[in-house]
């Protein structure tokens, strides 16, 4: 099976109903995607498949065809995904992480489809992210000053 | 002190000439990172700081980051001492050796209880300082002045007075020779650069792009990954699999029977996970297989019916409770909690016959050693420790229960393996903070004044089964944390402990341990007697802080910050707790809204604090945030229940967390204090729940004493 990820084509010899997100981590080594809740609840999982925020845990590799994946290795190549990260880091969001991958990754796909989100619209697109260390209050900071950069 | 530094040398088997800042470092792991291995250990300063002829100034970190961002204020800590830039220093955690990096506060290696920089204030300063004199001394020797005519800055060593100058890198063997000084004289507040100012975060830029490595992330040549299932009842055995049916799925290659458990190990995660449910174990459930919430409670409650060990007992309480106009009594219960951190439990070991290697993230490097040479039959020298960056932690890797099934299941095989938990595993066979039932009484004048305060907590002990050394006889200090010392002045207390066990049941530490539990007992309780007297919460709480100031004044400056007492619409209330814990004073208004249907919306919450002086306070800004909105993620939702044995709870769908859209605004503001340092880890989250029962009170009139309230609490009551 050919997976496009990253802009480049990948050959995986994998069962079709492998979710997305052990491809990447097993099978190619791409770690940054992390494994959460393996049932769409949490979102630390997310990745964009063309352009689209995604729950990887959940999606079957063989479900993806020709689209184009992008993993948060990628997503700082992206100009939304590069503001953000740069947010993320100005409002020192971050504190253990493990979930910020995904809210990385959540939050490029608002502001793609969004460019000026108000709170509401941050609250629908951030809602499915959990974060156990609580930064949600910087979080929405981060996502406005990047809309303003 | 020199000559007892020289026994630490002998004891960590450096001889002569075995100090390290002339170390030059191999890489940034060290392989083998042990006493005893002469190439890596040393005594303070150079137990914490490397410095080779090249590469950056190594900082070892004794405390483990679990996100709370104790590397970087670990670093300011030495940084500011040693004369260095956080931009020149590279950090790595600590190898597991209790005599190097056992925490002050705790007794042992292990970072918890809201102590690291507690514990660090003192040691990582003069480490810095220890290691700077060293240099400046080795330059002065080179250049033949005195010490006192060079300063160091910068990682430099300067003598202003000839122009010279030599970066450590180029002093460091000749510092490594040196004799290490005793008595250091530590920078005057002055004069510090570091400590006190808003750093950034050295952590986190690895952690926006995905490059950081937690325990989960590892990847080791030959590794294969396996997942596990364990007896679903606490004590029960495994009866059956189908192994074959398990060995039939693609990728999967071994299958692993413990006693209480199973296995499947593959290729990769998803071939363990497929395999395991078509292994579709059976299982002997044990003597718990009838062990449900209800009769847990009930057994709890009729415990604490009796006395208990008693934490403090002054001025008759029970007998001025008897003799007052006003007779106040009620039950609180707090639930069995998960701790649920993102990253699910994980091990990655590799078992060789001559020894070990071990990476994950843990906040006990010496106890996850000595568990898997137990399992291994090794000595702990034997076992290699990698210890890693944490997904979160909050007490769960304070225990080793996952590092020793993992141990069990890596001796029998030949290659590395990754074991990880599912979601669903890591919540059911987590290690819960325990139940607790606690009873209150007080005893008010005619003016509403608190004459006697009686509170009995009862539920299982942590410190019982964590570290037994730590009890007091019968009694669990930590049980009756935030119940002994309130930051009142009450002219008579009681407090006991009835330490009672569930079958079934192991309960662990989770975030703000004590004063989780108690600071919502008391400041519930405290504003029932507010509302007896029929005194406004705060200004019942001010009459009674007036021999305390650092409380009265973070209680004052939360009330002014919050608008306290301004009108507020229907359905809207606000709620105030103060506590005194980790040794940090905190006063916490919380704004809610309760709707008509009866869903509580948190709308604002302000905290003042005073934790003693500060080393980076946009981290203690980030912890209070985030400690919040754990607590009331707690306080909202968490409930761990039991039926047949079973948790049943299992992932995120009904085991709730807070999200974006339910988290208030929030204000923290601190107070410029010279005070000796507290703690903030766990501060925030214990400040959580009394004030959200507190703000619900306030808009609707029902008082809440059983958490969490967000699951219909409102509904039915």
């Amino acid at each position: 099976m050919i997976l496009k990820i990253n802009g480049r084509s990948y050959d995986v010899d994998i069962q079709p109903d492998m979710p997305v997100l052990w491809v990447l981590r097993d099978v190619l080594g791409l770690t940054g995607t992390k494994f959460g809740c393996g049932i769409a609840q949490c979102g630390a999982c997310t990745i964009h498949v063309d352009g689209r925020a995604v729950r990887s845990c959940v999606l079957p590799a063989g479900g993806v065809g020709d689209a184009a994946i992008t993993t948060i290795e990628a997503i700082g190549a992206t100009p939304e995904g590069a503001k953000v990260q740069k947010a993320w880091l100005d409002r020192e969001v971050v504190q253990c992480g493990y979930c910020q991958s995904g809210q990385i990754m959540s939050a490029t796909a608002l502001l793609v489809q969004t460019p000026k989100p108000t709170d509401p619209d941050i609250d629908a697109a951030m809602a499915g992210n959990i974060c156990r260390c609580g930064t949600y209050v910087r979080i929405r900071a981060a996502i406005h000053e990047a809309a303003g950069a | 002190m020199t000559v007892h530094r020289r026994d630490l040398l002998r004891m960590a088997g450096l001889g002569a000439g075995g100090l390290v800042l002339g170390f030059t470092w191999p890489g940034l792991v060290p392989r083998r990172a042990r006493a005893g291995d002469a190439d890596v250990v040393g005594p303070a300063p150079t137990a914490f700081i490397r410095i080779g002829a090249t590469g950056p100034v190594m900082l070892i970190m004794p405390d483990t980051e679990c996100g709370q961002g104790i590397w970087t204020s670990a670093a300011m800590l030495i940084a500011e001492e040693l004369e260095v830039g956080l931009d020149q220093v590279s950090l790595i955690p600590a190898p597991p050796d209790a005599k190097l990096y056992a925490s002050p506060a705790l007794g042992e290696q292990a970072t918890g209880g809201s102590t690291s920089i507690i514990g660090d204030w003192t040691r990582l300063r003069e480490a810095g300082a220890r290691a700077r004199i060293m240099l400046v001394q080795a330059a002065a020797n080179q250049w033949q002045v005195a010490p006192a005519s060079c300063r160091a800055a910068a990682g430099v060593v300067h003598h202003d007075a000839s122009g010279r100058s030599t970066p450590y890198a180029q002093l460091a063997d000749a510092a490594g020779a040196l004799p290490v000084p005793g008595k250091v004289a530590l920078k005057p507040q002055s004069a510090w650069t570091l400590i006190g100012t808003v750093q950034k975060r050295l952590d986190t830029p690895s952690k926006v792009n995905g490059s950081a490595v937690f325990g989960i992330d590892v990847q080791i040549p030959g590794m294969k990954i396996g997942t596990v299932a364990a007896c679903p009842v606490l004590g029960g055995r495994l009866a059956g699999i189908d192994e074959a049916a398990a060995r039939a799925v693609p990728g999967v290659r071994d299958v692993v029977r413990l006693d209480n458990a199973v296995a499947v190990i593959g290729d990769h995660f998803w071939a363990a996970k497929q395999g395991l449910q078509a292994a579709n174990p059976r299982w002997d459930e044990g003597p718990n297989a009838q062990v449900n919430s209800a009769g847990l409670v009930a057994a709890l409650a009729a415990a604490t019916q009796h006395p208990g060990a008693v934490a403090r007992d002054s001025g008759d309480a029970p007998g001025k409770i008897a003799g007052a106009a006003t007779k106040l009594e009620a039950v609180y219960e707090l639930p069995f909690l998960s701790h649920a951190p993102m990253e699910p439990i994980n091990t990655t070991l590799h078992i060789r016959p001559d020894g070990a290697d071990l990476w994950v993230g843990t906040q006990v490097p010496v106890r996850a050693q000595d568990a898997v040479a137990k399992e291994a039959g090794l000595k702990p020298e034997q076992v290699v420790v990698h210890n890693h960056m944490m997904g979160g932690a909050f007490g769960r890797r304070l225990d080793v229960d996952s590092i020793e099934q993992a141990a069990a299941i890596a001796r029998t095989l030949a290659y590395p393996v990754k074991l990880i938990w599912t979601r669903e595993e890591d919540i059911t066979h987590d290690l819960f903070r325990p139940y607790y039932y606690d009873r209150m009484a007080a005893g008010l004048d005619a003016d509403g004044r608190i004459l006697g305060w009686t509170h009995r907590t009862g539920g299982s002990s942590v410190m019982a089964r964590w570290l037994p050394a730590g009890m007091q006889g019968q009694l669990d200090p930590d049980a009756v944390e935030g119940a002994t010392q309130t930051p009142y002045d009450l002219p008579a207390m009681k407090v006991e402990y009835v330490r009672h066990e569930s079958p079934g049941v192991t309960t662990a530490w989770w975030r703000g341990v004590g004063p989780t539990h108690n600071v919502f007992v008391v400041e519930g309780f405290m504003d029932e007697c507010a509302a007896a007297a029929g005194k406004d919460p705060i200004e019942y709480r001010r009459a009674l802080l007036q021999k305390n100031p650092r409380a009265l004044a973070v209680l004052n400056l939360a009330a002014e910050k919050s608008g306290w007492g301004e009108k507020l619409p229907a359905g809207v209330g606000r709620g105030v707790s103060v506590q005194y814990a980790f040794s940090s004073f905190l006063a916490h208004v919380l704004e809610v809204e309760v709707t008509p249907r009866g869903e509580i919306r948190l709308r604002r919450a302000t905290v003042a604090i005073d934790c003693g002086q500060r080393v980076n306070p946009d981290t203690i800004t980030a912890q209070i945030e985030g400690g919040l909105i754990f607590g009331l993620s707690m306080a909202l939702y968490s409930d761990i229940t039991h039926e047949n044995g079973r948790v049943q709870q299992s992932n995120f769908n009904n085991y709730r967390m807070l999200r974006i859209d339910q988290a208030p605004r929030i204000e923290v503001h601190q107070i410029d204090s010279h005070e000796d340092p507290g703690g903030i880890g766990e501060t925030g989250t214990a400040a959580a729940s009394a004030a959200l029962a507190n703000a619900i009170y306030a808009a609707t009139g029902k008082r809440l004493r059983r958490l969490p309230f967000g699951n219909g609490a409102l509904q039915s009551s």
